[in-house]
């Protein structure tokens, strides 16, 4: 909202120094945020003239200059010889031109000057020199931009330059501060000062108008239309100029001057609030009606847009049928133009949910909408069109006619009671009973005090106040938040983090401690990446990248992209993880219907909220390009799928489990290089090469080492508790077994058949070599194991040991055909 | 020829051999030199051990001085070989150890460096804070039911936050799916799942189709706070982000609050932290909005607002990030440039 400040003073009072900085603190106060200020920083002589000659005069550079002589009035020293550059504006154009002594924003000073061979008396001005605006280079051309102005008049007050606007942001409770009305009452409340109401007018009546309302479906139990305030003037004459202290407001205003009767209405409904139509009374056939839309209906709205209408739609009719969307945009049939003489004035209450889904629903947010949205005055449209027919007859010479039509109710605001006090006891500041009352009284409500409670009627433009809280919100925004002190509650004891909170963050630590980065990636995929792992996937209704309109089910594809831009900026070796969530689609997902919120649902009515799609954590690494690089003495170390696989590893391990690493195969992956990761049997993650035609898809290297966990999953199952024993104080002993299997057999299960084998006296066990070649048979290799035994509370004897390696060795013999290597 | 064994003539072959004992250790440049040192001169076959046998051919009475004359003469030679021992085996590592210098500038490292998202970094410090007050972080689902994101929190069905120009809606639409625009739904979750009374604060991702620019991200992290007991005020609201404020920005920052609104709280007000840090001289930042819980709010969830009052706050934790580091592009906390989050390591 754009507040006029010489508008603004015509209902309170502002000081004249520094007004719009005064006028931003003020409002920021009972929470009005600052936007920006518009205008100022010009000073006269601004006037209006009009271009008598133009002697074009090709200069040495290339240029054309023109050489003009100017009537800028008498009283201005009448015809000036002005040279200009600017070659869009011909003889006989009203323009505006900046006299000697004049500044212009930026400082720029005018003066007499020499120049190009003549004395240039001032300048020709485009609004981009006059601060309007940044669009246009060329001479504004007022004749063209419909701006009124006499010859010699000052320009500074047709433009609105003599003043400035104060643009605030209005949250959307507050529709009565989409006026200067209610501005003007905020800023008296914030200061304590008097206020000039401008809907305190003798509005008079008219009748004898046919108006019917009937609205066959309420919306939410609302009547689309509670009031209809008709009034006629006949006799205007359309096509006279709006005076330019009124286009200069609308202009600082933000809304373009149209024509002098359109311009009233829009002026009225800034001052007051209140959205108005005016019809040319000569286009309309019989009386009005307001219904909702018939199935099929259309209507060309004043944008020259043919609308299929809806049947929420609510519209104004006439015998014809649709003639207006109702509080939203008039029809073209009935508009105003140059030749409207009678003008029918149409001042109504229109319901926000009505009026706002209409908005939505044809895309068309107009100054009326966003205000009957947020709530107009419903006591406002009396004076309203008794204001509109005020300035018609002032301004377009018309005659106000007895024709009026005054339909419908304005509902009395039901009293609020709040407990004396509630001010205090909510807010924790010392505010007085007293402060609250005048607070309350300020704002325009009145208050009833029956010795416990206060009976508080809110004023009917603050239809948001609906609840005690709401009214200590005035009390508190006026009297003042920054009387509120800070007091630190204490909070019961707390048990710490979760188990699983603790437990994510050490892993998310513990990988980055080992090298890895940690990124943060958008769920949104393309519908092959979300059908990549084959669960099922979540679309969304208006995604903002068409191509991206799925969820992800796996984080890896979408770190494919961030490892590729990685890539891009020379970053080619890399290892990234992310702890993320993953979306997959279940049956039956939401509900059809949405429980009220009056209070707590059923447990079932609950219940049923929770089918929800699944959303595990995922924890997925992408490893690419050399983990260690060459250096002095060292070779470099590409990544490869051993490196994905230990990222797992060493989460599981942070969780305290053991992975059991098997064999796998995903279409996606290396067949021969993937590895399926378990834990009590079930598969929770895959580790492996990517599929080197995926890689290339994905525009990044040939090996790209990948693995995504399911990380919740492994947090839920962090082992707990230990059974625990004595460490045995005992020597170790150590052995080596080299045994041959064929190729083929992994040998984690060789190793698990030793280790099974061997019994309770082999306390650890690992792979040490893999050979191939001579000495052995095709198809056969040879694995040697480092095995340690040791006795729980003896030394063994070599024997001991021995033995049970070849326990070990006997079942790797039965299950996988192994032989002791000679 | 004297008489060999006659202690004079014994004395003079003593000193002789050891004399030359003494300067075969001195003149032995490595241990292996001084070990043949040793070897000629105090093994067997030495002049040394050659007298000690002919002890056997003194008369007895001569022969202990003789034999001290003699085991005096090893025991000079044994301890001329140990001390030249010692200093050969000091010099000798002494070398070693200078051919083991190598360039401590110029050796490999194994291990990348790594490195925690400083948003994740950030969320886990500000839940410290809390946690530290004895609050506890609640969580809940990205992808939310309708009734949670908005009905529950007094959002009206036809509130312009529900249009599809803000809100992602899971298709199809009338399903009532969403992803979650603010953190709020937690609230109503805690609320609804916890006993009274409730502190706690849920850290998470939220969304809203905002086009991606330096200032807007269509996915990004906020920190919401909860309080429901008995007589909490908005005094216990101000003194909860003062603290907050201090820890994220200093000791001098503070708060300030301007009425707004939002459909979940009443009163409602938007929180300006006095940031001593900013670029360009300590100023007032927008931090987030915060308020008291509404009692529609409180109803949904199952409270009494006659007997509970409560305090809810939300901020962008890009937003705290960037007033702290200075960042003037959000763009790149998502994009997933490494050298964004390696200049952060491990710590914020």
């Amino acid at each position: 909202m754009r507040i006029p400040l010489s508008w603004l003073r015509d209902h309170v009072e502002i000081p004249a120094a520094d007004p719009a900085a005064w006028l931003h603190a003020t409002l920021v106060r009972v929470g009005f945020e600052e936007e920006a200020v518009h205008g100022g920083g010009l000073r006269g002589p601004i006037v209006v003239g009009r271009v008598l000659s133009i002697e074009e005069e090709p200069q040495k550079n290339g240029k054309t200059i023109r050489w003009c002589q100017v009537d800028v009035g008498e009283p201005n020293g009448g015809v000036r010889g002005i040279v200009c550059g600017a070659l869009n504006f011909v003889e006989g154009d009203r323009v505006v031109v900046t006299l000697p002594g004049a500044s212009l924003p930026g400082g720029f000073e005018i003066a007499a000057r020499k120049t190009y061979g003549h004395v240039s008396d001032g300048m020709i001005a485009s609004e981009r020199e006059l601060g309007l605006g940044d669009d246009h280079d060329g001479i504004m051309r007022l004749d063209q931009l419909g701006i009124p102005g006499e010859v010699g008049e000052d320009a500074l007050a047709i433009l609105g330059l003599d003043d400035q606007a104060v643009e605030i942001n209005v949250t959307p409770d507050r529709g009565y501060a989409l006026s200067l009305r209610g501005i003007a009452r905020e800023v008296a409340s914030a200061t304590g000062q008097a206020f000039r109401d401008p809907a305190v007018i003798d509005a008079g009546e008219g009748s004898g108008f046919p108006v019917a309302i009937d609205d066959a479906s309420p919306i939410r139990g609302r009547v689309g239309c509670s009031r209809f305030v008709v009034r006629v003037v006949r006799g205007i004459d359309s096509t006279r100029a709006t005076p330019s202290w009124l286009a200069g407001r609308l202009r600082l205003a933000g809304i373009r001057s149209i024509s002098l009767p359109v311009d009233i209405t829009n002026y009225v409904m800034l001052e007051l609030g209140q959205p108005i139509h005016g019809y040319d009374l000569g286009k309309l056939r019989g009386g009005l009606g307001v219904r909702r839309a018939r199935p099929g209906e259309r209507l060309t709205t004043l944008d020259d847009v043919d609308r299929a209408l809806h049947p929420e739609d609510l519209v104004i009719t006439d015998d014809r049928g649709a003639i207006g969307l109702a509080g939203v945009m008039g029809g073209a049939e009935t508009e105003m133009d140059a030749s409207t003489t009678d003008v029918l004035i149409e001042a109504a209450t229109f319901d926000g949910v009505s009026i706002g889904r209409t908005a939505r629903r044809h895309k068309l947010f107009s100054e009326a909408s966003k205000r009957f949205e947020r709530g107009v005055d419903p006591a406002v449209a009396d004076a309203a069109a008794a204001r509109v027919a005020q300035l018609l007859v002032e301004l377009a010479g018309g005659e106000l006619d007895a024709l009026g039509a005054r339909v419908g109710e304005v509902p009395e605001p039901a009293p609020l009671r709040i407990p004396v006090g509630y001010w205090r006891a909510l807010t924790g500041a010392d505010y007085t009973d007293a402060e609250a009352r005048d607070a309350l009284e300020r704002i325009g409500a009145s208050v009833e005090d029956d010795g416990e409670a206060w009976a508080v009627v809110p004023p009917t433009w603050r239809g948001d106040l609906v609840d005690r809280e709401g009214l200590v919100e005035e009390v508190a925004r006026i009297v003042g938040f920054d009387r509120i002190p800070a007091v630190l509650p204490v909070a019961p004891p707390g048990r710490g983090y979760t188990r699983a909170q603790r437990l994510r963050r050490r892993i998310a630590d513990a990988l980055a401690s080992s090298g890895l980065t940690e990124v943060l990636v958008a769920p949104f995929v393309t519908e092959a990446q979300a059908r990549l792992t084959g669960s099922e996937p979540v679309r969304l209704e208006n995604p903002l990248d068409g191509e991206r309109p799925w969820l992800r089910t796996a984080l890896l594809p979408g770190m494919l992209d961030t490892a590729h831009r990685n890539a891009g900026r020379g970053l080619t070796d890399l290892a990234i993880f992310e702890l993320g969530r993953t979306f997959h689609a279940v049956d039956g997902q939401g509900t059809e219907a949405l429980p009220g919120a009056d209070a707590r649902p059923a447990d079932d009515v609950l219940a049923s909220l929770d089918a929800l799609p699944e959303q595990p954590l995922h924890l997925a690494a992408v490893l690419v390009g050399e983990r260690v690089r060459k250096q002095p003495g060292v070779a470099a170390v590409r990544f490869g799928v051993a490196d994905a696989i230990e990222v797992a590893e060493r989460a599981a391990r942070t969780a305290g489990l053991a992975l059991e690493v098997r064999q796998g195969e995903r279409s996606w992956l290396h067949p021969g290089r993937t590895a399926e990761l378990l834990l009590d049997g079930e598969v929770v993650g895959v580790a492996g090469e990517l599929l080197p035609s995926v890689a290339a898809e994905a525009d990044l290297p040939r090996v790209v080492a990948v693995v995504e966990l399911d990380l919740g999953t492994l947090v839920e199952r962090a082992r707990v508790g230990l059974d625990t024993q004595r460490i045995a104080p005992v020597p170790a002993a150590t052995q080596d077994l080299s045994l041959v299997v064929p190729v083929a057999v992994p040998a984690g299960e060789v190793l698990a058949a030793v280790r099974e084998g061997a019994g309770d006296l082999l306390e650890h066990i690992a792979l040490v070599d893999d050979y191939r070649g001579a000495g052995l048979g095709a198809g056969e290799k040879s694995l040697t194991f480092a095995l340690r035994f040791r006795g729980a509370d003896r030394t063994l004897t070599a024997a001991e040991a021995s033995d049970a390696k070849l326990a070990g060795l006997a079942v790797a013999t039965a299950r996988h055909g192994a032989r002791l290597r000679d | 020829m004297t008489d060999p064994h006659t202690s004079d003539d014994l004395g003079a072959r003593v000193e002789a051999a050891v004399g030359a004992a003494l300067l075969a250790i001195e003149a032995a440049q490595t241990t292996a030199e001084l070990q043949a040192a040793k070897a000629a001169h105090n093994g067997q076959g030495s002049a040394l051990a050659a007298l000690n046998a002919s002890l056997r051919e003194i008369a007895p009475e001569e022969r202990k001085a003789a034999g001290q004359l003699i085991g005096g003469g090893r025991q000079q030679v044994g301890a001329a070989i140990a001390a030249r021992q010692g200093e050969l085996e000091a010099a000798e590592e002494a070398a070693q150890l200078e051919a083991e210098r190598i360039d401590v500038t110029a050796l490999p490292r194994l291990q990348r460096p790594g490195g925690r998202h400083p948003l994740t970094l950030l969320q886990e410090e500000m839940g410290d804070v809390f946690v530290g007050m004895g609050w506890e972080i609640a969580e809940g689902p990205e992808l939310e039911h309708e009734w949670y994101n908005f009905d529950a929190l007094n959002v009206d069905p036809d509130h312009p936050a529900r249009s599809e120009s803000d809100t992602f809606y899971v298709a199809p639409a009338d399903r009532h799916l969403v992803l979650r625009t603010q953190t709020s739904p937690v609230q109503i979750r805690s609320l609804l799942t916890r006993e009274l009374p409730v502190y706690v604060v849920a850290p998470g991702r939220v969304y809203r189709t905002d086009d991606i620019d330096a200032t807007h991200l269509p996915v990004f992290t906020q920190l919401e706070g909860l309080a429901v007991d008995k007589g909490i005020t908005m005094a216990h609201l101000r003194g909860t982000l003062e603290h907050l404020a201090r820890q994220m920005f200093g000791e001098e920052a503070r708060i300030r609050l301007r009425p707004n609104y939002f459909p979940f709280t009443e009163p409602s007000a938007e929180m300006d932290v006095w940031h001593p840090g900013m670029r360009g001289g300590a100023r007032w930042v927008e931090w987030g909005g915060c308020g008291m819980v509404n009692p529609n709010v409180l109803r949904a969830a199952g409270v009494d607002p006659e007997v509970h009052s409560g305090f809810a706050f939300g901020m962008g934790i890009e937003r705290t990030l960037q007033f702290r580091y200075q960042l003037d592009d959000m763009r790149d906390m998502i994009e997933g440039d490494v050298r964004f989050t390696e200049q952060f390591g491990m710590v914020i």
